[in-house]
């Protein structure tokens, strides 16, 4: 087990440099540089610079520098000193913006995760159990509106819906009066109220997917010889599913994190942009239009690791309950 | 590594009725592409495009889909003609203007009933204390309507400068909105047609470009194995790995402002299909190694066929029903992704009309509490083209291997 989890620890590391590789890209993509955009700043307050002082400027930031000298400047000023570099929309250093939205984002995709357990399981089990019954045809239909709605839309037609007869306004995560105010119980009663809507937002076409292969492999399960011995030796039904077949079953449940983790944080971005919620997605937009580079790599590389630690944490799962996994 | 993906579920819902119909004399094998009624002797000697046809034909959801993605098709290849005016003409005389019920017959004054097609009018109301203008559907004023009527002069496809449409006013200054106007009072009907041309396009060129990318990129690491081969299955690691839409928000914020429509219609196409090629690839790969141990395979090596005649010969042939498949589910996922860019302000913008750049009339829920329509036409039509497209592609899924029980 030990072997297995090194082997999967030291895999991880060339899928990070890549994806910082991608962010990094990302941030040199539009045109001009960190520079020509505090000289339009300062040209649009009215200031003259002069053209020696932005030559040693250039010099200072090293902006001449060949590509990879650049690239090792931005990732080993992340991993040596946390710094993020410059957001020069908001005049402060990235690292003081993102932290609080990053976790923001891992709030709702962790809730949503649990939401798309905690639903898909025991529908999956009932629809492998009673196939072809109304209930199945039932969440198929569902499952697959689930899975053909894109998340914004989805979000949009609840808003409405709230807006339109509820009389009330769904954006955000807390109420005006507990914004910004510290935690207690009423805080958290006051988030729970908000966050379930983009948590079934985001949810849905994960929880779709998930009942649809859950119900794929419990029905393959269902048909084993050992089942029927189970059934033959007199084991009660409810006995017979849950203590064998589901178990088996269930394993993409746990390997759901890493493929669904990365759909639930794209979800997460463009869901929180339309509900206006304080995560990463909304500040993510606002700086790429603004061109807010370093900002929004950071975001970018975030999210990426994020969902990189999320598969690793799947994996590991998967290997500690399942030895054929780690022994192959 | 994280190859978590079982094998999807090929048959869920697509032969519902098979476990109730009552059970006829056995004759032949189990699964048969048989129908009832057919000559057995001809299915004997059917091709395998045969084959896979009377499958697919068997599955009626999928063939409903089917034809509604044609439908969605002939939309867009027709768009100029079917619309009944021009995406960008505004009538500053009817903003958000509600959509206008068809009727099919009048009663004049003595109490008879005549027929003639035609819309109801409008008439406007002003509130005095927000003096905001609004519409409402006025029955008693009609505003008649024919097919094949002249209205705003428009080339078909840039090609046959023509006035015809296939219906609308017959008196182009009289207003007909069937669902309703923004802002600007443009005709959402209208703009929804035309959206339809670059949506649907979007998604073909799309999934196109993507089949080239994954289908080379696999063939090279099939081909030369390797580092090449380690390489690309890293990238196609680290793409799969990053969240899509902050890394599409990235890329398509990259383009400049100053860049014709056209360009950036491409560039995005090019975007959305940069990142969605690598489970086409995956899929080819994976194809390509199942079937690079079939019985037909080893026979045609041992036959001394040359590397390139088994692929191309042997595997790929046997191949395309799959790769088919795969891209009819890619191509809904295309879409939506330039919907939902397009929505955010970031992917197309006006002058060009698609479906995502008419959600971003929905964006302020005011507006959509004002005027629903904005928000149900355009997103009901990405939900349905994108159902259509999954049904379609499962079908065609469960059809791609005739021989498979």
């Amino acid at each position: 087990m030990l072997g297995y989890v090194i082997k999967r620890i030291l895999l991880m590391f060339p899928t990070m440099i890549g994806m910082s590789i991608i962010a990094f890209f990302i941030i040199q993509l539009p045109p001009g540089d960190y520079l020509t955009s505090v000289l339009a700043m300062m040209a649009d307050s009215g200031q003259t610079v002069d053209p020696a002082e932005i030559a040693r400027m250039r010099q200072v930031y090293g902006l001449d520098d060949p590509m990879i000298v650049q690239y090792w400047k931005w990732i080993s000023g992340i991993l040596l000193r946390g710094d993020f570099g410059y957001s020069f929309e908001w005049g402060r250093p990235v690292s003081e913006l993102i932290w609080d939205r990053m976790g923001a984002t891992l709030g709702v995709s962790v809730a949503a995760l649990v939401f798309v357990w905690a639903v898909s399981l025991p529908i999956g089990i009932y629809s492998a159990v009673r196939r072809h019954s109304f209930g199945d045809h039932f969440f198929t239909f569902f499952g697959f509106l689930g899975l053909a709605i894109p998340n914004f839309i989805l979000a949009l037609v609840l808003m409405f819906v709230s807006y339109k007869y509820f009389g009330q306004s769904v954006g955000g995560l807390f109420s005006p009066e507990y914004i910004g105010a510290p935690w207690s119980w009423g805080r958290v009663g006051d988030m729970l109220t908000h966050l379930w809507i983009p948590v079934v937002v985001v949810g849905t076409s994960g929880t779709a997917a998930l009942i649809r292969i859950l119900r794929a492999n419990l029905t393959d399960e269902l048909s084993k010889p050992y089942v029927i011995t189970a059934r033959a030796k007199g084991l009660p039904e409810y006995q017979v599913i849950m203590r064998y077949p589901v178990r088996i079953a269930l394993n993409p449940f746990i390997s759901a994190i890493g493929w669904v983790l990365p759909q639930l944080v794209s979800g997460v971005t463009i869901t929180a942009i339309v509900l206006n919620l304080p995560t990463a997605g909304p500040l993510l937009v606002r700086a790429l239009v603004s061109q807010d580079m370093y900002l929004a790599g950071s975001f970018i590389l975030l999210m990426g690791i994020l969902t990189l630690v999320g598969m690793l944490i799947s994996d590991l799962l998967l290997a500690a309950l399942d030895p054929r996994i780690r022994f192959t | 590594m994280t190859d978590a993906f079982p094998p999807q579920p090929a048959a869920h819902m697509s032969r519902p009725t098979m476990a109730s119909t009552p059970s006829a004399p056995e004759t032949g094998p189990a699964i048969s592409p048989l129908r009832p009624g057919d000559d057995p002797s001809k299915i004997a000697v059917a091709g395998q495009w045969e084959l896979i046809w009377h499958k697919f034909i068997r599955n009626k959801v999928a063939v409903a889909a089917g034809c509604v993605v044609l439908l969605f098709y002939f939309i867009a290849l027709f768009a100029e003609f079917l619309a009944p005016g021009l995406p960008s003409t505004a009538q500053p005389r009817f903003t958000y203007a509600p959509p206008q019920p068809i009727a099919f017959f009048v009663t004049d004054d003595t109490g008879a009933r005549s027929w003639l097609p035609h819309v109801k009018g409008y008439t406007m109301s002003v509130d005095p204390a927000s003096l905001r203008r609004s519409f409402v559907v006025d029955p008693d004023s009609v505003v008649p309507v024919g097919l094949f009527v002249r209205g705003a002069s428009y080339d078909l496809w840039g090609l046959f400068p023509t006035d015809r449409h296939l219906f609308g006013p017959l008196d182009p200054t009289q207003p007909m909105n069937l669902l309703g106007t923004d802002r600007l009072g443009r005709d959402l009907l209208t703009r929804l047609i035309y959206g339809t041309r670059i949506s649907m396009s979007i998604g073909l060129i799309g999934v196109v470009s993507s089949l080239i990318i994954g289908v080379v990129l696999g063939a090279l690491s099939g081909y030369y194995g390797g580092w090449v081969d380690l390489s690309v299955q890293r990238l196609i690691e680290v793409i799969s790995a990053m969240p899509m839409i902050p890394l599409w928000l990235g890329l398509a914020a990259a383009i400049p402002v100053t860049w014709s429509p056209l360009s950036v219609y491409f560039i995005i196409t090019l975007i959305v299909s940069l990142l969605a090629w690598t489970s086409l690839a995956r899929e080819v790969r994976g194809r390509f190694f199942s079937l690079r141990d079939e019985d037909f395979v080893t026979a045609a090596i041992l036959d001394g066929s040359s590397q390139r005649r088994v692929i191309f010969r042997h595997i790929l042939p046997s191949l395309t029903s799959h790769i088919l498949a795969v891209v009819t589910l890619a191509i809904p996922t295309m879409i939506v992704a330039e919907t939902a860019l397009s929505f955010l302000g970031i992917g197309l913008k006006a002058p060009v009309v698609s479906w995502g750049v008419l959600l971003q009339d929905a964006q302020n829920i005011r507006t959509v509490a004002t005027a629903p329509w904005l928000l149900v036409w355009p997103a009901g039509a990405v939900v349905v083209t994108v159902l259509a497209f999954n049904f379609l592609g499962d079908g065609m899924r469960d059809a791609a291997d005739p021989y498979e029980t």
